[in-house]
């Protein structure tokens, strides 16, 4: 059903319990950190296992996922600024967050997302093409849901985390061992939706990962209007054990979002997941940081740029020959082009496809619209005789 | 045909969803040993355990926001909502997620969600217990509204509510709960009438009554009444609010040319506004006299003493009906 796009063959199972001798929970506190903004593989004695399968390949093809979805951020802001998507919401710096999660899913998990999680439905499978389309004013969602086991983008802030927790109690019904995860960002942690998902999963144990990427922004609003206490720390009042993972290191999300699936397939209930990161772009592309964010911050934060970080590990290790590079560059290049090309050549929805899909089954009320302005639209193609003023 | 309670009645329509489709399952506060405050799932809980009949914790956008992934999962949830005020904070899941789901996902996604609200006012409740808040959803695409008033639609209704894939809003008059009625239980679905049309539940030439949920037993009283006055007055209980079934209620005026609409809720931007605009654009050149509207007052619902002034009652009605046949009434001699 899905497909590996960067066919690295990453594993998508995680090691399991067999594998691993405990499910090295812990609730929220420190860091985890598998690699250094330096580019150094930092060895932890309960996480190391959960990612020992990611070989020199697999941290390639990290690394060339990641750099596809920067491309795919960069030329869908350059189609916004011209005039070719009415919106955009970048996701430049919440690389490795996206990546490292998304990696970590089986084909069979479901999950739900927020409207930036672009990088993940690229992971999934969407076509580029669906990609672009909701943001083009085309359509108002862009996969078949039950293709690729990615629910429709929500924009209403947080309400995606109860359908995931929802979700997740059907799986429970139906005895499977599936997982459901949900994207939300730190402004969603404040809406009752949020809170009430956590209430839900945590009474019916509910096999959902509640994956929050703490971007620091909630469009101008700091993290810190959002909570006085670390985010990783609200969790464990509704008895929803947490991991506080940093969120520009892919190697540390891609353990961590392995542990908290691998708990909720196991009858183990819900996690969250505090991935800290950083917006570096703007909300969406209507919006101007520069008017709320110090520019040092952004800076600071630059420096622990998650692509970046992989790549000096990859060169540490000796891994970004010339081969990698020009792969990894065609590889973008050809993504950001097909991007490109999908998105203009797009063909418009027709007129009457308003009124389509409101019900499942017929409405009266909407036959009758939808018949009026077929009338008036068709009144245009009809002489209007002299004098019928 | 047995003589059914409307509370039991519903149960009855429960109960045969949940036998019939293993998808079914209900949500709610206080629904499953408790069987409901108004005792409306009594015994479904023990019948079918505690993963179909399922207590939830105390939070209506979580009902409502829960059951849209179960509907994503193929499950067809029925939701319970305590009562008409406490729906307000399930209000963004059900007009953004439940009613928007289907046309946003252009078909992908359904919805077929059933959501109960007892409503409507004249049982001495607090605030917040006795509310008509139809309107809210009838103007939100997407969304099925129906209200039931007698036992055997209740019964059938909710069945077909679930059964239907698109959700639904099922509005049950709470004052009626203890009403008995005939209630075939054996009736086919397929070939009840259908959950989105009006029934014509008393036929006259002189005026036509419109009435959904509590207001129905009223409105036939009232009819019965103004025979007694030697008018004739066809009573239609709409059923569907959304949509209205039109039709019928063209049908009705172009043999009567007047119309008189009658609700709990508030007049203004209620469904009452909405029925006089539509037909008044259908039957204009039926129509004998503007229509009229009696309404709940544009006001919070009253402390309880006070609530016998706000509801409509059946010589409200009938100074209405009088206001649309042209015979002396309260208003007579006031100009607009």
């Amino acid at each position: 059903m899905l497909t590996d796009q960067a066919g690295q063959g990453v594993h998508h199972d995680t090691p399991g319990p067999g594998q691993s001798a405990q499910n090295p929970l812990r609730t929220g506190g420190d860091l985890l950190q598998l690699v250094s903004p330096e580019g150094e593989r930092i060895s932890h004695p309960e996480f190391d296992v959960w990612v020992k399968d990611v070989g020199d390949e697999q941290l390639c093809s990290l690394y060339e996922d990641m750099t596809v979805i920067r491309r795919i951020d960069a030329e869908a802001t350059a189609l916004q600024r011209q005039g070719e998507l009415a919106l955009w919401p970048p996701l430049l710096g919440q690389e490795a967050s996206q990546i490292g999660s998304s990696r970590s899913l089986r084909d069979d998990d479901f999950v739900f997302p927020s409207y930036r999680e672009s990088g993940v439905a690229y992971v999934r499978g969407a076509h580029l093409s669906e990609i672009a389309r909701v943001w083009r004013g085309n359509a108002s969602y862009g996969w078949d849901p039950q293709r690729i086991n990615l629910a429709t983008p929500q924009i209403i802030i947080g309400s995606q985390s109860l359908h995931a927790t929802g979700y997740a109690m059907g799986v429970q019904l139906d005895g499977a061992n599936t997982a459901v995860l949900a994207y939300f960002g730190d402004g969603a942690t404040s809406e009752g939706d949020v809170n009430e998902a956590m209430v839900f999963a945590a009474s019916y144990q509910a096999p959902v990962v509640f994956f929050c990427q703490n971007n620091h922004w909630a469009i101008s609003e700091p993290v810190r209007i959002q909570s006085h206490v670390q985010l990783a720390d609200r969790p464990t009042g509704f008895g929803i054990p947490s991991m506080r993972v940093d969120g520009n290191d892919v190697l540390a999300v891609m353990a961590a979002t392995r542990v908290a699936l691998d708990r909720a397939r196991s009858g183990g209930g819900p996690t969250f997941i505090e991935a800290v990161t950083y917006r570096m772009g703007p909300h969406t592309t209507a919006d101007d940081p520069t008017r709320y964010r110090d520019p040092i911050e952004l800076e600071d934060w630059a420096a622990k740029d998650p692509i970046l970080r992989l790549r000096k590990l990859l060169e540490a290790k000796g891994l970004l020959t010339e081969d990698v590079e020009a792969r990894v560059k065609a590889k973008a290049d050809a993504v950001a082009a097909e991007l490109r090309s999908s998105c203009i050549g797009m063909a418009d929805p027709q007129p009457l496809d308003v009124f389509n899909h409101v019900y499942s089954t017929p409405n009266p009320w909407i036959e009758r619209q939808k018949d009026h302005y077929s009338r008036y639209l068709n009144s245009f193609n009809e002489p209007v005789e002299e004098g019928a003023l | 045909m047995s003589k059914l309670t409307f509370a039991r009645a519903i149960n009855a329509g429960l109960r045969k969803s949940l036998e019939n489709d293993p998808k079914v399952i209900l949500m709610g506060e206080d629904i499953g040993s408790l069987g409901g405050v108004f005792r409306v799932t009594d015994g479904l809980q023990k019948d079918f355990g505690k993963h179909r009949v399922i207590d939830s914790p105390l939070a209506e956008s979580g009902i409502i926001g829960t059951a849209v992934g179960l509907a994503y999962r193929g499950y067809r949830p029925v939701c319970e909502i305590q009562f008409d005020g406490f729906i307000y904070p399930a209000f963004d899941q059900i007009v953004s997620q439940v009613a928007k789901m289907h046309y946003r996902t252009q078909g992908r996604v359904k919805m077929p969600i059933t959501i109960r609200v007892p409503f409507g006012g004249g049982i001495g409740s607090p605030e917040h217990h006795s509310e008509s808040p139809e309107a809210y959803f009838t103007h939100t695409s997407g969304l099925r509204v129906v209200a039931v008033s007698n036992p055997q639609d209740a019964y059938t209704m909710i069945q077909q509510a679930i059964a239907s894939d698109d959700p639904v809003l099922y509005f049950e008059p709470k004052r009626r709960y203890h009403d008995k009625g005939d209630v075939d239980e054996t009736i086919d679905l397929s070939t009840a009438l259908p959950l989105d049309k009006a029934a014509v539940v008393s036929s006259g030439s002189d005026v036509t009554l419109v009435a959904y949920g509590p207001l129905v037993k009223t409105a036939k009283d009232a009819a019965m009444a103004a025979a007694d006055d030697g008018l004739s007055v066809e009573v239609i209980d709409l059923r569907s609010l959304a949509p209205v079934d039109y039709p019928v209620v063209e049908a009705s005026v172009r043999k009567t040319g007047r119309l008189v609409i009658t609700h709990e809720a508030g007049q203004s931007g209620g469904l009452g506004a909405e029925i006089a605009a539509s037909i008044t654009e259908r039957c204009f050149h039926y129509l004998e006299s503007a229509p009229v509207r009696i309404t709940g007052f544009d006001v919070p619902y009253p402390y309880s003493k006070l609530e016998m002034h706000h509801l409509p009652d059946l010589d409200r009605i009938l100074d209405g009906v009088d206001r649309a046949l042209g015979r002396p009434n309260s208003l007579s001699g006031l100009e607009g």
